[in-house]
């Protein structure tokens, strides 16, 4: 045999599995425009379709006249809500328990609402056909505000539901609330916050803002008229969900649907959700019999598919004179939108909001959250996070950072003093949580060395008297972060979708020349899952991972699963996939033992084949396992090597991590500086460095944005102002940070391969750390708390009310 | 993001393009760079049925330095004039503000002309080109004239252009040898515009002061350039702060544009004061 003069080391190094930093497969097509996106289908005699939206936030309909737009050359038909009506498709479910209008249906609730939809023979003579749609409103008055939103005289905003005080999540007590959910324990908080030496309150806005894959949303709908059968590309994060959705609100037998997901450019929560545009291509391409295509355009993304936060989160925090932290309160009032429209796990109205007590042992802690209508676009979905969860790692982030104010302590102290201690894991939260595994206090002291948080404090003090003296106009902010994250959800007797258990699956197949095909129920938007989960099963069953395929995203071909989105495909598909692998390994130990002539029980695995104890010159590598499972009878084996694995997972993963940010800020102008980024991440166990670190670098990234300009906003007409790339800030290569990278490895005791997922803890690490630091700035002046973003002209209303200009 | 159908026409004169505005009235414009103009068009803000197109217009081409002026033809693109190495010894102030307008995409296609004639109070060459006094020449049915850009800006989007002129050529003359001069610009982001920007000349006893951004048309104050040219820099700062007219937007309220407006004044004068000669 050929291979005989390798080492296993060497064997093992060549199957580029676990470890190893093997560089992106899908980067080859990705790089050279070959990528396969929604909008690159072109099917004979397509369609296209394209929205009229409403310019106004709250608006009456009084008509509509779709009779010039019929004029208009190539415009084939007009579908209003009176259309989609006899179908029952005027409205449409959400995830969250609450039905959307996918057309207006008597009034429209926020700006750019779909009113009507235009198919045509092209996108140019759509977008005329939109243009010539007459509609005549009435305006309302418009709420934006969702405090305002709860005043017994605020108008109504949800007309369908009038008088239901039953929601999806419990009791309404107001015409624009929509649930009430409450976790903990309220009175032992109350009487822990009563008596304690030191309470800090304070309310930590965290801003709406947007998902912002480079790709919009869209889709192909095609329905063939002689088979029945009707196919749907789309940017799906979760094409199997979408196809039983797209069954159970059409009709539609879910053998006749088939979803398909190409390559996605990025999703980050906003392709989770069902949105309109996907009901009526599929009514279009029904009616007509021809495939229909919707895009969005940037604008209708950021206009109308679902937005992001949006949280108003009350604190109060108590902690002992030492700064031992005593117990934990939080209400949060969070702003919907027209519609609830979150993507979260059914149970979890507010996702894994209680995940806030965040990486520290907190005795008790209670938190209600109110979900409440107004007049905005609806969404709520986990951008770049698991449900939830960036919102509630900015809060205690920054209540941590108050209470250290309140206490005149130093911020990394405090946090040290009340971590959760290696020892106590596995740990469970007073929110209802059992962390898996941790080691906070190694990462945080890794982490304060690398930057020499010391040395930086003495500058930073430095820098201050020069300010002080009147030379300089720049102070130094040091922002802190230590966050652990929820993720990988979930186990199916708590966590599902519309009724599905959130579990996930892997199929394996292997060929008989040795090579393999996987195929997940998740689907890649750039995370590079033909890259790792191919190395998953390289480890598992000795498999080169450049000989494995992997595929995704076609719900005729892959077992059943849940999607990609909450950081859930390592913890989730990946186990699957180790599971499915080890399947295999089990019978091709049979195959083996068969072959070599000896007991099952006297064979052992090694890299990639399989050793007779005490024998190694007499082995059979996979490859001869393989071909052998296709060619040979063995007595009680069925021929071929395959297996199927749906995972449902025991428990959630927690990873951890420690962030510190050093920036400069300008306290004339606003402006900032950002002179290092250092990012410890602690995902258990690392299948490819070099994508953790891209993913770090990514999120990492849209969190700098996120913390420092990046906002939906309207006006108090509800108008969006925020609409064009132009307002909406994503940072270019030339305002991106410079980052430091570095890890610590806690695997999770759960996870078949100890792994907890990473795409996502940057994001919800880096906005709490970039905060900190501007707060941090401002400290020795007495400010507590001033909301994000830290644009220019908020960081110089902080200099401003602080009385630095004078 | 679809604009309305149009008719495109591409003359390879100045004539048949003036000719093209007359016949077509208002339904009609000429697009240069079209980095102001389409975007305007995809949002349907601006519906034209005639787009006339200048590339194929030799004439409108090209930099020029004699005898102490520069001519640079309407159908520069930034790309171009940032690249002119002549250009940038003879007034170095248009480079580096060039240089801080939008990203090198945008640049490699807009131009000179465009940027000027489009009256959008975002625009940087407005106010550079009002500190460095240039004057534009107007090609219509009546022939050529001369506007100063000091005088050309009436309201956003509204300039003394006729609807049927087209704007053929800058002049600016070449400042003299050793005077300082400086563009500050705070801005958002890479490709965006000023929240504040300041052009500024300073020679030995003389000085000039335009700003970006912060009124419906550039800014040039006659009384700031004269405060500075004496040495007064507060003079200067005061005067320009009574001649903007900032107004809200997402990049922040009045008083902060103010006081932005003031610092990158200041920072702009000590870089000018700094490389005078
Ligand atoms: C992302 C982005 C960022 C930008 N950032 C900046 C910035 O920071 N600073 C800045 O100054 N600009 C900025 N711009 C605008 C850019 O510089 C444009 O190119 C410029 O404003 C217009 O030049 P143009 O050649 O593209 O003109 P066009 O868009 O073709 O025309 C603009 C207007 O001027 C008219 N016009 C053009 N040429 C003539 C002529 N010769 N005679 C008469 N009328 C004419 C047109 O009819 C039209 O009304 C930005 C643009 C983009 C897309």
């Amino acid at each position: 045999m050929k291979d005989e003069v390798q080492s296993p080391e060497e064997r093992s190094a060549g199957l580029k599995g676990l470890g190893c930093s093997r560089k992106r497969v899908e980067d080859v097509r990705f790089t050279q425009g070959r990528g396969n996106y929604v909008d690159d289908i072109k099917l004979d005699g397509m369609l296209t379709g394209d929205f009229v939206r409403s310019p106004y936030a709250h608006a009456r309909i009084l008509s509509i006249n779709t009779e010039a737009a019929l004029a208009v050359p190539g415009v084939l038909a007009v579908l209003t809500a009176k259309d989609l009506e006899p179908l029952g498709l005027h409205w449409m479910p959400t995830l969250a328990g609450d039905k959307q209008m996918v057309l207006a249906d008597g009034k429209v609730l926020f700006q750019g609402q779909e009113v009507a939809y235009v198919v045509a023979t092209d996108r140019y003579a759509a977008a005329d056909g939109v243009a010539a749609v007459e509609v005549d409103y009435e305006d309302l008055p418009v709420v934006t505000d969702p405090f305002k939103a709860m005043d017994p005289d605020a108008p109504v905003l949800r007309e369908d539901l009038a008088g239901q005080t039953e929601g999806a999540h419990g009791p309404r007590r107001h015409h624009n609330h929509i649930f009430t959910w409450e976790q903990g324990d309220k009175a032992a908080t109350e009487a822990v916050l009563a008596e304690a030496d030191v309470v800090a309150e304070e309310m930590v806005y965290y801003h709406r803002t947007h998902p912002m894959p480079l790709e919009t949303c869209g889709c192909v709908a095609s329905m063939d008229k002689v088979t029945g059968k009707l196919t749907l590309w789309g940017t799906f994060q979760a094409p199997h969900a979408v196809r039983t959705v797209a069954s159970l609100i059409s009709g539609i037998a879910e053998h006749n649907i088939r979803v398909i997901s190409p390559d996605i450019g990025g999703g980050f929560g906003n392709k989770v959700g069902v949105y309109p545009g996907y009901v009526c291509s599929i009514v279009a391409s029904i009616v007509t019999g021809k495939p229909v295509k919707w895009v969005e355009s940037r604008m209708d993304n950021l206009m109308s598919t679902a937005f992001a936060r949006d949280y108003w989160m009350q604190g109060k925090i108590a902690a002992t004179k030492e700064g031992k932290i005593t117990g934990l309160w939080c209400h949060t009032t969070a702003d919907h939108g027209g519609f609830d429209a979150c993507a979260d796990p059914t149970k979890f109205p507010a996702g894994f909001m209680n995940i806030c007590t965040g990486s520290y042992d907190i005795p008790v802690a209670y938190l209600a959250v109110d979900g409440v209508y107004t007049n905005k676009a609806p969404g709520g979905v986990a951008y770049r996070c698991s449900f939830r969860v960036t919102e509630a790692a900015y809060f205690i982030e920054r209540m941590i950072e108050v209470l250290a104010i309140r206490l005149n302590m130093d911020a990394a102290e405090l946090r040290r003093i009340n971590f959760i201690r290696k020892d106590q894991f596995p740990y469970q939260s007073a929110l209802g949580w059992e962390y898996d595994s941790g080691d906070y206090h190694t990462a945080w002291e890794k982490a304060l060395n690398a930057v020499g948080y010391d040395v930086l404090r003495r500058e930073q003090a430095e820098r201050l008297e020069a300010f002080k003296r009147g030379e300089t106009r720049k102070l130094i902010g040091i922002g802190l972060t230590h966050f652990t994250e929820i993720v990988g959800a979930g186990p199916v007797k708590n966590c599902d979708i519309l009724g599905l258990g959130m579990f996930d699956s892997c199929e394996i197949r292997i060929h008989p020349t040795g090579s393999a095909i996987a195929r997940l129920g998740t689907i890649s938007q750039g995370q590079g899952h033909a890259t790792t989960f191919a190395q998953i099963i390289a480890s598992e069953i000795g498999i080169p991972a450049d000989d494995i395929t992997l595929e995704e995203g076609d719900t005729d071909t892959a077992p059943y699963g849940l999607g990609t989105y909450g950081s859930r495909s390592t913890p989730v598909a990946g186990a699957a996939t180790a599971m499915a692998a080890r399947k295999i390994r089990a019978k091709a130990q049979m195959i083996a033992a068969y072959l070599l002539e000896v007991h099952d029980d006297d064979v052992e695995f090694e890299v990639d084949r399989f050793v007779v104890k005490g024998a190694p010159e007499r082995f059979k590598t996979m490859k001869e396992i393989a071909f052998a499972s296709y060619n040979q009878a063995i007595p009680g084996v069925e021929p071929g090597l395959e297996a199927v694995s749906y995972y449902d997972p025991p428990n959630m993963t927690y990873p951890f991590g420690a962030y510190i940010c050093v920036m400069e800020i300008d306290v004339d102008t606003g402006e900032h500086e950002v002179r290092s980024f250092y990012a410890l991440d602690d995902c258990g166990t690392r299948i490819n460095p070099m994508i953790i670190e891209g993913q770090v670098h990514g999120g990492a990234t849209e969190g700098y944005a996120i913390a420092m300009g990046q906002e939906i906003a309207y006006d108090e007409m509800g108008n969006h102002k925020t609409a064009t790339l132009m307002d909406f800030f994503v940072p270019t290569a030339w305002e991106t940070p410079h980052y430091t990278t570095d890890f610590t490895v806690t695997p999770s005791p759960h996870h078949p391969i100890g792994a907890k997922g990473v795409g996502e803890s940057p994001n919800v690490g880096s906005v709490p750390c970039f905060s900190n630091a501007v707060h941090d700035a401002f400290r020795p002046f007495g400010l507590v708390q001033s909301h994000m973003p830290h644009d220019h002209w908020r960081i110089w209303k902080i200099a401003e009310d602080l009385g630095l200009h004078v | 993001m679809i604009p309305a159908g149009f008719e495109y026409h591409r003359p390879a004169d100045l004539a048949s393009a003036v000719g093209l505005l007359q016949e077509h009235g208002e339904e009609a414009r000429v697009v240069a760079g079209g980095h102001s103009l389409i975007p305007m068009m995809k949002l349907r803000m601006a519906e034209l049925g005639h787009l006339v197109d200048l590339q194929a217009i030799g004439e409108l081409k090209g930099i020029e330095i004699a005898d102490g002026t520069a001519i640079l033809g309407a159908m520069t693109t930034q790309h171009e004039l940032i690249e002119h190495a002549d250009l940038a010894t003879a007034i170095p102030l248009l480079r580096e503000a060039a240089l801080q307008i939008a990203d090198p995409q945008v640049r490699y296609l807009g131009t000179v002309g465009g940027n000027v004639a489009n009256g959008d109070p975002g625009n940087d060459m407005p106010g550079l080109m009002q500190c460095l006094g240039a004057r534009f020449e107007l090609y219509g049915p009546a022939g050529t004239r001369q506007v100063a850009a000091r005088d050309f800006y009436e309201s956003a989007y509204f300039t003394a252009r006729a609807d049927d002129e087209i704007l053929t050529k800058v002049t600016i003359p070449v400042p003299a040898a050793g005077t300082g001069y400086a563009y500050a610009k705070q801005k958002r982001k890479i490709g965006d515009y000023a929240t504040a920007a300041a052009a500024v000349l300073v020679g030995t006893a003389s000085a000039s002061v335009a700003m970006t951004n912060l009124s419906d048309t550039p800014v040039w104050s006659e009384e700031a350039g004269m405060a500075l040219a004496n040495g007064d820099i507060e003079g200067c700062v005061a005067a320009m702060l009574a001649a903007i007219d900032p107004q809200e937007d997402m990049r922040g309220p009045i008083a902060f544009k103010k006081h932005v407006a003031a610092v990158i004044l200041r920072r702009a004068i000590d870089s000018a004061l700094s490389r005078r000669a």
